[in-house]
């Protein structure tokens, strides 16, 4: 479903991804670890589209697309999905007529007919469950005054309207109390289905005692150094990562 | 003092305008020859270069005078599904017949009600062009709102602009609410002729006890427009009063919104929208004077300039030492779509008492590009996306007016003008 082979990209002249390589296939649930500023959240938000981001080699692609070349809209309607690691709120723009917008856009681009407004209040309802989402967020504005656990739970809530082949979870975990997390992961795992993927990046194992990972993935200084199965991130927990720092560090100086 | 344009034919007009109000306009007269017309060095139209714009354009000071309207053009200009009454006026001039009759409300010309306390609310030694339209203003109007009516539709003033290049038109309005009285005011204008000519049109409300009054205003006069508008009003005790002004287009457009806070308990909101293209510059003034304790006033205009047009807003607040426990609030937020587009944003607090709380802030940039990027990474087309981030940013507004059919004509206005629809 998603190749990414030997993947540069660079924020202002500075490196950050120096060759990704990585293989994700229908059905499978990654975990991209690492330590803070390894990269993680970068090949989250290039596989996305964010603009300032530029790739100075390599390629990706998706179902058989060339990703790097759609525009971050084209991607989502496509079937890319990103939930941010700090979602935006936007005062003014209502939660359901954004969700509704964003639907329709991506069904008109798959050549489906828009939702009217009674399929898509029961599709939304339906959604809604899964997250255990309050009615009374929706009326809000797009995550405004929303708490930490709500705006992830929001993002979930989204994937599910959406319905993506690849969800990309950015530290989706982070700052979540032990319910949310429940929560959220109990969300992730109920969409899961033979034809979709997740790439779950995260900085904790915790996150992984729920939503368990086929392949585990350590970033650091812009490259995949290891990978492995969900022991590895067992392993990452015990003993942190200064032994991979140590081992990868040790091997670049000799 | 200052140049003022074709000083004698501007006396001569001063001396002979309209009938009664001798008084009164005397007053103005006075108040306006001692203030002159603003220079560059004023401070308070210091962005706003009006007296050049008159020079360039308006060659004799003529008033344009009545013209007449016809139902079908009141009938064209009224809102889709509005319900409330309508008052329809021609260059400042009341045409009762093509008007509705308010139950419970007194309408009438201003000339049938000399004993009009003119120049009461809006005092003319404050502004040159508050005192140059009490000087002489053509026809008028006087709205009287009884004790306890509380309208549950609003009224609308219709009011329709005809003139040649260069002439003059100085509306005039006078609203008097009873206590407890209840009302809500529309105050749109269209224009039927492309000539540059200056409009100087004078609102006064006169507050009374717990009344609640609205006031909203769209100018959408096209891209001549050359006007001064001033509306003023006093805030007694437990009243509210709330204002949103629209702003679409206009050459040259000077908003002046005086508010005096003179009883407790009581509150002032003042909500403002420009949204302007090409050349178009629109200057907000307001000013809030809190003299007593335990009021509060609420405050927030949004720009969304585009092209080389620009936004001026001077927000002043007076907390005089009297006024404890005053609230006081006030924000203008803009937003910038091209580099030639400028705003001059100026609050201006001045606190003499020690215990109320008063903040302010301003900010201005371009579309932020996390949102956007949000709203496309959600599949949402880019343009679109853009359309909507600004329509929520100018909906913070628009959300302020309570009639339906009015918010929603701002609204259909608004997304046009920022090509998108949701």
């Amino acid at each position: 479903m998603l190749t990414i082979k030997n993947l540069h990209a660079s924020i202002e002249g500075t490196p950050i991804l120096r060759g990704i390589n990585l293989e994700v296939k229908a059905g499978e649930i990654h975990a991209i670890m690492g330590p803070n500023g390894s990269g993680k959240s970068t090949l989250a938000s290039v596989l996305a589209g964010r603009e300032e981001y530029e790739i100075t080699a390599g390629e990706v692609s998706f179902k058989g697309k060339d990703l790097l070349e759609l525009s971050p809209e084209d991607r989502a309607r496509e079937g890319v999905f990103l939930a941010f690691q700090y979602p935006v709120e936007i005062p003014g723009v209502s939660s359901t007529n954004f969700l509704r917008t964003a639907v329709n856009q991506v069904r008109e681009y798959r050549g489906e007919e828009p939702l009217d407004a009674v399929k898509f209040l029961t599709l939304m309802k339906e959604k809604m469950k899964l997250v255990e989402m309050d009615q009374k967020l929706l009326s809000r504005s797009l995550n405004e005054g929303f708490s930490g656990g709500e705006k992830k739970r929001n993002e979930i809530f989204q994937m599910a309207m959406l319905a993506p082949t690849l969800s990309i979870l950015d530290e989706t975990d982070s700052g979540l109390d032990i319910d949310a997390l429940r929560i959220v992961s109990n969300g992730v795992n109920q969409l899961k289905s033979k034809d979709n993927a997740t790439i779950v990046v995260t900085h904790y194992q915790r996150l992984l005692d729920y939503i368990v990972p086929d392949f585990v993935h350590v970033l650091y200084k812009g490259q995949i150094v290891k990978s492995g199965t969900k022991e590895l991130a067992l392993e990452l927990e015990e003993k942190g990562y200064d032994w991979i720092k140590d081992e990868v560090d040790s091997n670049a100086t000799v | 003092m200052s140049t003022l344009i074709k000083q004698d034919i501007l006396v001569e007009l001063l001396g002979n305008a309209g009938n009664g109000f001798e008084q009164v306009r005397t007053a103005g007269k006075e108040a306006f020859q001692t203030q002159g017309f603003p220079t560059n060095k004023s401070e308070e139209y210091k962005f706003t270069a009006i007296t050049k714009k008159l020079e360039q354009n308006i060659q004799n000071f003529a008033q344009a005078g009545d013209f007449e309207v016809t139902a079908e053009q009141v009938k064209a200009n009224v809102f889709e599904g509005y319900l409330g009454d309508v008052l329809v006026f021609a260059n400042g001039h009341f045409h009762p017949a093509l008007s509705s009759t308010i139950e419970g409300v007194e309408v009438a010309l201003l000339s049938e009600k000399a004993d009009t306390a003119l120049g009461s609310i809006a005092k003319p030694e404050k502004d040159p062009f508050c005192a140059l339209n009490q000087s002489a203003f053509e026809g008028g109007v006087y709205i009287s709102v009884p004790k306890k009516a509380q309208l549950q539709k609003p009224i609308l003033l219709l009011n329709f602009f005809k003139a040649n290049a260069g002439q003059v038109i100085q509306p005039r309005v006078w609203i008097q609410t009873g206590d407890f009285a209840e009302v809500t005011f529309i105050n749109h204008s269209i224009n039927l002729s492309e000539a540059p000519y200056f409009v100087n049109k004078v609102v006064e409300i006169k507050g009374g006890l717990n009344t609640q009054i609205r006031y909203y205003k769209l100018q959408d006069e096209g891209k001549n427009a050359i006007e001064v508008s001033t509306v003023e009003t006093d805030i007694q005790q437990d009243g509210r009063f709330s204002s949103v002004t629209v702003s679409l287009s206009g050459e040259l457009v000077r908003n002046n919104l005086n508010l005096s806070i003179l009883g407790s308990n009581s509150e002032g909101n003042m909500y403002g929208l420009y949204l302007l293209n090409g050349k178009s510059h629109v200057d907000n003034h307001t000013n809030v004077d809190h003299t007593v304790p335990h009021a509060e006033s609420n405050e927030l205009y949004k720009g969304i300039l585009a092209d080389s047009s620009r936004g001026v807003f001077n927000g002043k607040i007076f907390v005089r030492q009297d006024a404890q426990k005053t609230n006081a609030f006030q924000q203008n937020n803009n937003i910038l779509l091209s580099d030639d587009a400028v705003v001059n944003t100026k609050p201006q607090l001045e606190i003499w008492a020690d215990d109320v709380k008063c903040s302010h802030g301003c900010t201005t940039g371009q579309l932020d590009e996390e949102a956007l990027f949000y709203l496309q990474a959600r599949g949402i087309a880019k343009d679109q996306a853009k359309g909507l981030l600004l329509y929520a940013f100018a909906g913070e507004v628009l959300e302020h007016i309570t009639d339906e059919s009015f918010r929603e004509y701002c609204t259909e206005l608004v997304q046009k003008r920022l090509g998108s629809k949701f």
